[in-house]
């Protein structure tokens, strides 16, 4: 196994009457960002918490380079971490705040210097935390997980707070973690934050994986037999197809997408109806509808949709 | 194919100092604990200041010492006459009675245990000169005394006509031994004292001392009245050649005579009443209410108490707050560790605070105060040591007690709440002259707060009745096991916060 890999295997956690983990199974491996998304509740951060050591699993084991975490004797040296919602002392500089976090890897203030200059907050480096943005808040948290210059990167929704102009920083940020050979998670509940980044993905939903795939194989799968048809005679196309045994959806006011025929087949039935049509191609699923696709019945909290995904 | 990331090279240090070193830099980097941390050292500094200023006894009588160096109540009603080199004094008791004040001017009888009637031989009629006594007490029988703070018991039970008590002093050279009998024929030695400068030329004869009774959390003043026949020397049955003298009649550890009382003495054939006020004893607190001791000047504890308990619970709970502590314990997994070098940290640096606070204080408290004429009772220096080491191992504990309720309660306000019960709540009821005193004590044994006990300087004497509670400056237990007291609860409360601490999800 490599030192560069987190291995979880069947994790179990229940907080009272709630299920929060239920068979959470995956892999992160080396050189590669996985995607680690899903809906609120789903169990992401619980997960990522119980690789840290900081919370208990019932059943199952987290293992970081092979190893529990907790038994690891300088776990920032292994693994570095952003976890959601953890301030730095309000009282305290940027640059202490690092300090003491190093102090406690046996790492020098040297080190501290080095990872704030990487993350951009030099200028800000010895103001009180207290007054930092949301942004500036998770910059000062990957400059920690980066402190012990870990193999493994472990990001719980890192672009939370941050403007589009951190966002597009981050992204590139991850993308050169992981070309160096890192094992990147980062966790988010928004599939466009993780789409453009993301090698693999781990969807998570009611508290285990739903997927656990590389991205390409994934879009691959959820974009199944589908035809895309542009068409003024909706109706008309819709009759012609469906008598051929495809279904039928509406998918705007002049489109309209097959599933279960073969584009050639469409075409041809098409003509041969006299339909009129201006464009047809096969169907590409966007990762937002391989996303919604797979959590439709995890998501705790769903509002009314439309029968079908957007786009 | 990526490129192979290993672990960054280990760096200094070994696990635990690591840890010790990631708290010291924490502490020390938010202002507001080290603020409160180091306001213990001024704010010792400051109440011994305005303890130094704030009494004046420019002017006052001097508080007489004794032999032994402390300061004494020396003021009884004294008959007496010259005895040259050595010589042989005897006399009968056969009553002892004592009144004290039932309301404003109403004296009734009562009960004085250390009402005091008998044979003393003293260098002379100076305050805190020395001297051996023997005599009959209100409570506690015969006594032998001598250097004020020695007493040795001799046969027990009162005296009355029926059955008077007969004693007899003999000086050689500086040895005074005491007789009791029964009947005037058959002696029991009491006690052998030496008593160094009592002169070629000593005064010897009756005298009868009545100390203030204690009542309720006060005292009050008495008087005693004791009758005495056969009164002889060696050379003899004496006649009226004897003089009465008030000694120590104005003196900062006498309290005087009640109301319309005064001492006398009166002679009628072999019978002699005297009545006399007062005591031959050391000075305690109660007797003595002028004078200060070591901790008046260290009034400061309560409010640096205040300031490190505070910053004690803070130091956890507001990594609780933060959720900072899911980076320490990321950081350290090994959580008990966090918590012991939390302690070790906070223990240090409020224990450098409160002994720099106590090491400056007592010798400013001390010079101020003795430049307004305040007596206070003296300490070695090695109980002023003490003193200042146990006050600020004190502050430093009580810091670390508060940091595990901290740990246990998780949150800022509760935990605070619960260390200001737990700690300032005591001292507190132990500081309040209303508090009765069995509670005082009690609470004084069993909390915390028990550990105020390393600031005691005063003796308590078993021959001297007195209030011995907390708030004057007495405590149940000795000065390190009050102490103990409270680190038992520190370690006790940091198992407790370790072990949850290991059981509980961040």
């Amino acid at each position: 196994m490599s030192a560069a890999e987190i291995v979880v295997t069947g994790l179990h956690k229940r907080y009272r009457a709630t299920r929060a983990l239920d068979g959470m199974s995956f892999t992160v491996r080396p050189g590669l960002v996985t995607g680690f998304v899903g809906p609120n509740g789903a169990g992401k951060s619980t997960t990522m918490r119980v690789i840290l050591g900081l919370a208990a699993a019932d059943a199952g084991t987290a293992l970081v380079a092979g190893k529990p975490y907790r038994s690891l004797r300088h776990p920032l040296r292994h693994v570095g971490a952003l976890l959601d919602a953890v301030a730095p002392h309000p009282g305290r500089t940027a640059r202490n705040h690092l300090l003491w976090l190093a102090h406690a890897q046996g790492l020098s203030a040297r080190r501290v210097d080095r990872v704030i200059e990487q993350v951009g907050l030099t200028p800000a480096a010895r103001r009180k935390a207290g007054g930092y943005s949301l942004g500036m808040r998770q910059r000062l948290g990957i400059a920690a997980a980066l402190l012990g210059d870990p193999p493994i990167l472990m990001l719980d929704e890192p672009f939370n707070g941050m403007d589009p102009g951190g966002i597009v920083w981050m992204r590139g940020f991850l993308r050169s973690l992981a070309a160096e050979g890192r094992a990147l998670l980062v966790s988010s509940h928004l599939m466009s934050e993780v789409q453009d980044t993301a090698d693999r993905l781990v969807v998570a939903g009611r508290g285990r994986a739903l997927a656990d795939a590389g991205v390409a194989e994934l879009i691959a799968a959820a974009s199944g037999n589908r035809v895309a048809v542009r068409t003024t005679a909706r109706p008309d196309a819709t009759r012609v197809l469906g008598r051929a045994g495809g279904a039928v959806s509406a998918t705007g006011p002049d489109t309209v997408t097959v599933s279960g025929l073969p584009a050639d087949r469409v075409a041809a039935l098409l003509t041969h109806g006299a339909v009129p049509f201006s464009e047809l191609t096969a169907h590409r699923a966007t990762l937002e509808e391989v996303y919604l696709e797979l959590t439709r019945d995890a998501a705790e909290f769903r509002a009314a949709t439309p029968t079908e995904a957007p786009r | 194919m990526t490129p192979a990331v290993t672990p960054y090279p280990p760096g200094r240090g070994a696990g635990f100092l690591r840890v010790l070193h990631a708290e010291w830099t924490k502490i020390r980097t938010v202002r507001g604990w080290v603020t409160g941390l180091l306001a213990a050292a001024p704010m010792m500094v400051l109440a011994a200041l305005l303890a130094g200023v704030g009494g004046n006894q420019e002017g006052a009588p001097p508080v007489p010492a004794g032999p032994h160096g402390g300061p004494v109540t020396d003021s009884f009603y004294f008959v007496h006459r010259p005895m040259a080199g050595d010589g042989s004094i005897t006399v009968a008791v056969s009553a002892l009675t004592s009144s004290i004040p039932k309301g404003p001017g109403d004296l009734g009888p009562g009960t004085v245990p250390w009402a005091k009637a008998g044979l003393v031989i003293k260098a002379g009629t100076r305050q805190g000169s020395p001297y051996a006594a023997i005599m009959v007490t209100g409570g506690h029988g015969v006594r032998m005394q001598d250097g004020f703070v020695n007493d040795t018991a001799g046969p027990p039970g009162p005296v009355s006509a029926e059955s008077p008590r007969w004693l007899r002093l003999d000086r050689s050279g500086e040895t005074v031994t005491g007789y009791a009998s029964t009947d005037g024929t058959h002696w029991t030695e009491v006690g052998t004292a030496r008593v160094s400068g009592l002169g070629s030329t000593a005064q010897a004869g009756l005298f009868v001392a009545s100390p203030p009774a204690v009542r309720g959390g006060g005292t009050a003043g008495s008087v005693s009245t004791a009758t005495f026949e056969d009164l002889h020397t060696r050379e003899g049955r004496t006649g009226g050649h004897w003089t009465g003298t008030q000694v120590g009649a104005r003196s900062p550890s006498f309290a005087g005579y009640p109301e319309n009382t005064s001492g006398s003495f009166t002679a009628s054939g072999s019978r002699i009443t005297v009545t006399g006020a007062g005591d031959l004893a050391p000075a305690v607190r109660d007797s003595l209410p002028t004078g200060g001791h070591l901790r008046d000047l260290l009034a400061g504890t309560f409010a640096a108490l205040i300031a490190v308990t505070v910053v004690g619970a803070r130091f956890i709970t507001e990594e609780y707050r933060d959720t900072t502590i899911h980076l320490t314990l990321a950081a350290s997994p090994r959580r008990s560790r966090v918590l012991v070098a939390k302690a070790a940290v906070l223990w240090a640096v409020a224990f450098a605070a409160g002994l720099v606070g106590t090491l400056l204080a007592i010798p400013l408290g001390e010079r101020l105060a003795r430049g307004n004429g305040v007596y206070l009772f003296p300490v070695s220096s090695a109980t002023e040591l003490r003193v200042a080491v146990g006050t600020a191992a004190l502050l430093a504990t009580a810091s670390v007690l508060a940091l595990a309720l901290g740990a246990i309660l998780r949150h800022g306000a509760v935990a605070v709440a619960a260390v200001l019960v737990a700690t300032v709540l005591p001292c507190l009821l132990t500081a309040l002259p209303f508090t009765p005193a069995g509670l005082s004590k009690a609470v004084a044994t069993v909390t915390p707060g028990a550990a105020f006990a390393v600031q005691q300087t005063l003796v308590p004497y078993h021959q001297v009745a007195s209030n011995y509670t907390p708030y004057y400056g007495y405590y149940p237990l000795a000065p390190w096991a009050g102490f103990a007291v409270l680190s038992g609860y520190a370690l006790a409360s940091l198992a407790v916060a370790a072990v949850l601490l290991g059981r509980r999800d961040v």
